[in-house]
């Protein structure tokens, strides 16, 4: 097993190496910094405009594969290099990333185990009220993309505070600007803002996971071992839990790697529309910069979670499938 | 010599009891289809939205970007059926013509990658080896990066006459992964199969075997899936929009209008209301469609319908 991980962990360093190498060329064919300083007002000197791409190291005029060269030599040393505005990457993503690891995580979670628990109940309760009503409902949310739902629950959010007086619900923002207080205070504070991201994330991946899993274990249910394991004396519940349930996630396993770039993808979408500071909402924001810096380590940083999140399954699988633990 | 002299007697032989079974396996299909209450509903859902999307931007008294100085911002009226934002520009018109253009990204964006998709699949599937390596791996690294960095950092190149056609072209290029691995897993399973060995053996070419006989034999799956893709792109392609990194202006597609709806949410619920639901009902037909065509064709995932 350890060799098989190794293997697979291996294979993601490359990957992601090349991921964020795809990106940063992309980025910096496709961005153009010098219009970012060219349209400042007043018009900044040509002369200026270029010592100053060169000091950043996004100056057209130089080579790509020199430019390349110098920021994956420092990005191999953990410096992305700076940012447009002169700051530096690797500080400030340093901060956001929490943001944006907090929400995703979380979300993971609770969704994920939502759905999972939701969709093998329902494949048990099959053709039942409960799983209609669970299917049907998968079946909605899997309609509506993410982008409008966070949008709906804001605007939800808003009409129900307008409607009982006062913030009941907090959407904008990751805590109230310039709280002061203790730090259960403080923590208390962003978790009541975490509520409705979390939320919005969450959904979307119960609906996926939900759908899915249920599919999964109907076609556990019906199969020998389990009826075997019935036969043999194990109560429905143990029977249930310990061979259907456990041989009906490892398919589950997989669709979890597939969805999780969906999820990034996601995340970058509620951050925008909650006014969260996170990599999402930075990412978009730079695009409109023009700083190829910082898109190129926000990939890498994306790049990474979704490997991360691609090894944490590939540990599962092991440990739910003993087959490939050889 | 005395084989090819014999081939089309033994051809017609095997292929006389193969007949019957077959038109009544479309018939089946068919009564199952029209057997399945969601596939009905969701057609007649997604004709209806054709038709408000090809009809509506035609009987509608305004243009895309016409104005109404002297109703902005209002409610629906019988002038503007869907109201108007805040410049005075009829939301009928411009969710009508959005979805329009939603339809058709959707439509392009499911054949294009679905055909990619296919070829990847069966061409890794069938020759393995080296082949088969390089292609996955192709896959796994476009799977890295979530397809929406790669767009919104090529999004200046949507502007134009035909930047939807290149947005349609990246969608398709960044969604065909999963599928693909779907795809050449079963064909590893076809190959072994005896009419594969006999066509091989035959002489025919690979890339006749995969073309004629492998591809045809998963094509239920592939149009089910072909089906879920249509909605992925729509609701990729909304959301690339909404931050003004998909389609751009003057093209119009539902993205668009919604985001500019949403910050009048509260005050204006129509201009958000109206194209919202437009694209959830037409997200929602496609997958009832799509989920039902799946049950239909695929006779594994019997019994799974609720």
């Amino acid at each position: 097993m350890g060799k098989f991980l190794a293997r697979r962990l291996l294979n993601y360093v490359v990957l992601i190496f090349l991921a964020t190498s795809f990106a940063y060329v992309l980025a910096a064919t496709n961005l153009a910094p010098r219009d970012y300083f060219e349209q400042m007002q007043p018009p900044p000197d040509p002369e200026l405009v270029n010592a100053q791409l060169d000091r950043l190291n996004l100056n057209d005029q130089t080579p790509l594969a020199e430019r390349y060269v110098t920021w994956m030599g420092g990005a191999l040393t953990g410096d992305f290099g700076q940012t447009i505005q002169g700051g530096s990457v690797t500080d400030q993503m340093l901060m956001k990333a929490g943001v944006t690891l907090r929400l995703i995580v979380v979300a993971t979670l609770i969704g994920s185990f939502m759905g999972i628990a939701i969709g093998a109940y329902a494949a048990i309760r099959q053709y039942r009220a409960f799983d209609k009503a669970a299917t049907g409902a998968s079946f909605f949310v899997l309609s509506i993309p993410t982008v409008v739902i966070a949008i709906v629950i804001q605007v939800g959010a808003a009409a129900f505070n307008d409607f009982i007086g006062f913030q009941f619900f907090r959407y904008s923002g990751e805590y109230t600007a310039g709280i002061q207080g203790e730090w259960w205070e403080l923590l208390i504070n962003r978790v009541y803002h975490a509520i409705l991201p979390t939320l919005v994330l969450a959904l979307a991946l119960f609906a996926a996971f939900a759908r899915y899993q249920r599919n999964m274990m109907l076609d556990v249910l019906g199969s020998d071992f389990v009826r075997t394991a019935m036969a043999k004396g194990l109560t429905r519940r143990k029977a249930l839990f310990k061979h259907a349930l456990r041989t009906a996630m490892i398919p589950t396993i997989t669709y979890f790697t597939f969805t999780f770039g969906m999820l990034v993808s996601g995340a970058t979408f509620t951050e925008k529309i909650y006014a969260w500071h996170g990599m999402g909402a930075w990412l978009i924001d730079s695009i409109a910069r023009q700083d190829v810096h910082v898109v190129a380590a926000v990939s890498w940083f994306m790049a990474v979670t979704i490997m991360l999140a691609s090894f944490l399954s590939d540990i599962l699988y092991a440990w739910l499938d003993p087959r490939v633990r050889v | 010599m005395s084989s090819t002299t014999e081939r089309p007697d033994r051809g017609s032989q095997t292929e006389a009891p193969a007949v019957p079974p077959a038109p009544s396996r479309l018939k089946d299909v068919l009564r199952q289809l029209i057997a399945t209450r969601r596939v009905i509903i969701g057609f007649a859902m997604l004709a209806g939205l054709a038709l408000l999307a090809f009809l509506g931007p035609v009987i509608s008294p305004w243009g895309i970007t016409e104005r109404d100085y002297l109703a902005t911002l209002d409610g629906p009226s019988p002038e503007h059926w869907f109201g108007t934002n805040r410049t005075g520009q009829d939301i009928f018109t411009q969710s009508a013509a959005g979805l329009q253009k939603s339809l058709l990204i959707g439509l392009l964006v499911a054949m294009i990658s679905t055909a990619v998709a296919a070829l990847v699949g069966a061409f890794a599937g069938y020759f393995g080896g080296l082949t088969d390596r390089a292609l996955m791996w192709v896959a796994d690294l476009a799977l890295v990066l979530p397809s929406f960095v790669i767009l919104a950092i090529l999004s200046k190149h949507f502007m134009g006459a035909s930047g939807w056609l290149i947005l349609v072209v990246l969608l398709a290029g960044l969604s065909w992964m999963v599928t693909s691995k779907m795809v050449r897993g079963m064909t590893i399973s076809l190959r072994e199969r005896e009419y594969i060995h006999a066509a091989r053996f035959m002489g025919v070419p690979p890339r006749k075997i995969i073309l004629r006989h492998i591809l045809p034999n998963m094509s239920s799956l592939l149009i089910a899936d072909a089906t879920i893709m249509v909605s992925t792109a729509i609701i990729g392609e909304t959301a690339l929009s909404y931050f003004g990194l998909g389609v751009q202006p003057p093209d119009i597609t539902l993205g668009i209008v919604i985001a500019d709806g949403a910050n009048f949410a509260t005050t204006a619920p129509w201009m958000f209301l109206f194209p919202t639901a437009l694209l959830v009902l037409l997200v929602l037909a496609v997958n009832m469609i799509g989920d039902g065509l799946r049950d239909a064709l695929d006779p594994t995932s019997k019994s799974r319908r609720s």
